[in-house]
């Protein structure tokens, strides 16, 4: 069975409560987007400043609940300093690892690696939200900054 | 307990799910707002259907499509009785409360409203009462205008007469799924007639808890849904004024719904088969007549009276052990209001409350209860929400309010 600690490790915690990156930068320079939980009407708006190819800033706006906060949180500490390529693959390892695979759902979520990626996923602390794909109806918290800075990276493209 | 007018254990033992474990403890259900658990009777009445009299209603001549008919029209005739409503012929079976709306704004809103018309809506609703007269609205012209609530979380009255200038329909709820604010129907019912216009009721918070009586309401059309009042999901109901559904056109096209059909076009049935295309939910609308019976053995009265009592120890019983980290957003009261609690604990977010709750077995519901317009009113994106039935007492608010002090020393930071 599932347990409150599968969901709620100490990390997450701390990034709930101490939020980093939180706030919004100019438009432009910056690029912002929305995104919604439609489920629960959480919102987040992520802010993006590249420079010379690298996310220089991320800021993060709105309002939700400790799993789409510190999700957030956790993203825009592990996407600065990369390229906007480099962010993609955090973010496709990221969702990859919120996809529910049976044996995800059945194994240890505590470990913190998957049989074919033992614990080469860096993704570092992010690994704490593995233990959500054991809730289902929070995947959807946990990936919504995610979305977000999906939209903010296709607007970066276009432009 | 002994003050409540129900046998509380008695009646959890009717309902199978109530017996089940969750996490090895009892399970706790105070999410009927958004779905009611079913009595045995009402699972067995939906078997008994399909194992031994389903037949495809109205068309075949033999026995079991006779019973089957018969069954379906009884079933008809009770919902009327439950209602207060005069001819069975006035209820339309529906998928649930939103088909309901939907039917009216199709159908009665697209022949009688015009562009400049406004419809009337009060800031409670549900979106079930909100979207499909924004998609008239967007598609006619039509305005929508709303009736501002109170800081209890009841409907604001004040400037009823400014607010029903050029009216031409008040669709309002009867009980808030978020505040539980019961508004006063037939005050609204003579306001609204008073300038001509027509009042529609959503009862779907209402029938389930309290003696529903569309004469004594005045109203015009009224919609329920059957989850909500221990009957089987997939059915639900318009009633309406005879000589209103008369003057109607259908809503949706097909099977069953017409007199005659040529090359050329169709002739539209009479009221209600006039609205009821296709193949109805039979085993559910069966299962909806198990629901009233079982409603009215334990008398609507009744109901009402433990749930008020019921209420009125939550309302306690959660403030004395929560004090001031606890809000409750709707009234204080328990006049006019029904068992929904929507909670905020410190600043908790409803999607973790209701996580830590869950693991003590007490099942309730964050989010925004499809009410955002009320939830921005509110000045919050969501809530948690316990609400209350017949098959709840006093140890379920103590498991609640429990439950909410371990998620405060959870999260206490
Ligand atoms: C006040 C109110 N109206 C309408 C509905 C819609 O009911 P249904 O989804 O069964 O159509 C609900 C249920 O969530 C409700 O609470």
């Amino acid at each position: 069975m599932a347990g409150l600690e599968d969901l709620y490790r100490e990390i997450i915690l701390d990034h709930y409560r101490n939020p980093r990156n939180r706030g919004e930068l100019e438009v432009p320079p910056a690029t912002m987007a929305e995104g919604f939980n439609p489920l629960c009407g959480d919102e987040i708006q992520v802010y993006v400043e590249v420079r010379q190819g690298i996310i220089s800033e991320v800021r993060l706006g709105g309002q939700g609940c400790s799993i789409s906060q510190s999700s957030a949180s956790m993203m825009s500490t592990a996407v600065i300093g990369k390229s906007t390529d480099g962010a993609r693959d955090v973010m496709r390892d990221f969702k990859k690892m919120m996809s529910i695979h049976e044996d995800g759902l059945d194994g240890d979520a505590t470990s913190g690696q998957t049989a074919d990626r033992p614990g080469a996923s860096g993704l570092g602390d992010l690994e704490a939200l593995r233990g959500v794909v054991k809730f289902p109806v929070r995947i959807k918290c946990a990936t919504l900054g995610w979305n977000t800075l999906d939209q903010v990276l296709d607007l970066l493209e276009v432009e | 307990m002994n003050t409540l007018s129900l046998d509380v254990a008695a009646i959890k033992a009717e309902f199978p799910l109530l017996q089940r474990q969750v996490y090895d403890q009892p399970i706790v259900y105070l999410d009927s707002g958004a779905t009611s658990q079913k009595p045995q009777s009402v699972l067995d009445a939906m078997n008994q259907y399909y194992a031994e009299i389903n037949a495809n209603i109205h068309r075949g001549a033999y026995l079991i499509a006779e019973q089957a008919t018969t069954a379906v029209e009884n079933s008809r005739a009770a919902l009327a009785r439950f209602l207060g409503a005069s001819v069975a012929e006035e209820i339309v079976f529906t998928k649930n409360a939103t088909e309901a709306v939907n039917l009216v704004a199709h159908s009665w809103g697209r022949t009688n409203l015009r562009e400049g018309d406004v419809v009337l809506l009060s800031t409670l609703e549900h979106h079930a009462n909100i979207v499909p007269w924004q998609q008239l609205a967007a598609d006619q012209g039509v305005e929508i205008r709303w009736i501002p609530i109170t800081n209890e979380g009841r409907l604001d009255l004040t400037d009823l007469d400014a607010l029903l200038d050029g009216v031409r329909l008040l669709a309002v709820t009867a009980a808030s799924n978020v505040t539980g604010a019961m508004p006063p129907l037939r005050y609204l019912a003579d306001a609204v007639h008073a300038v001509g216009a027509k009042i529609l009721v959503d009862a779907s918070q209402w029938s389930p808890h309290r003696p529903t009586d569309v004469a004594a309401w005045d109203a015009d059309f009224v919609v329920l849904t059957a989850h909500k009042m221990c009957g089987p999901t997939g059915v639900g109901a318009l009633w309406g004024r005879r000589d209103l559904l008369d003057a109607m056109p259908p809503f949706l096209g097909g099977g069953s719904m017409i007199q005659n059909v040529t090359f050329d076009g169709f002739t539209p049935a009479e009221v209600p088969t006039r609205f009821e295309a296709g193949t109805q939910p039979l085993a559910e609308i069966i299962g909806w007549h198990a629901a009233i019976t079982f409603l009215e053995g334990l008398g609507l009265e009744a109901i009402a009276a433990h749930e008020r009592d019921l209420t009125a120890y939550a309302l306690r019983t959660l403030t004395e052990r929560l004090g001031h980290d606890l809000t409750i957003h709707g009234p204080s009261s328990v006049e006019d209001r029904g068992g929904t609690l929507s909670l905020a604990y410190r600043d908790i977010h409803p999607h973790d409350l209701s996580q830590v709750l869950d693991q003590h077995g007490v099942c309730v519901r964050a989010g925004h209860h499809c009410t955002k317009p009320l939830m921005k009113v509110l000045g919050v994106n969501a809530t948690t929400r316990a609400s209350l039935y017949l098959y709840n007492d006093e140890a379920d608010v103590d498991a609640l309010a429990d439950a909410l002090f371990a998620a405060g020393e959870f999260f206490a930071f």
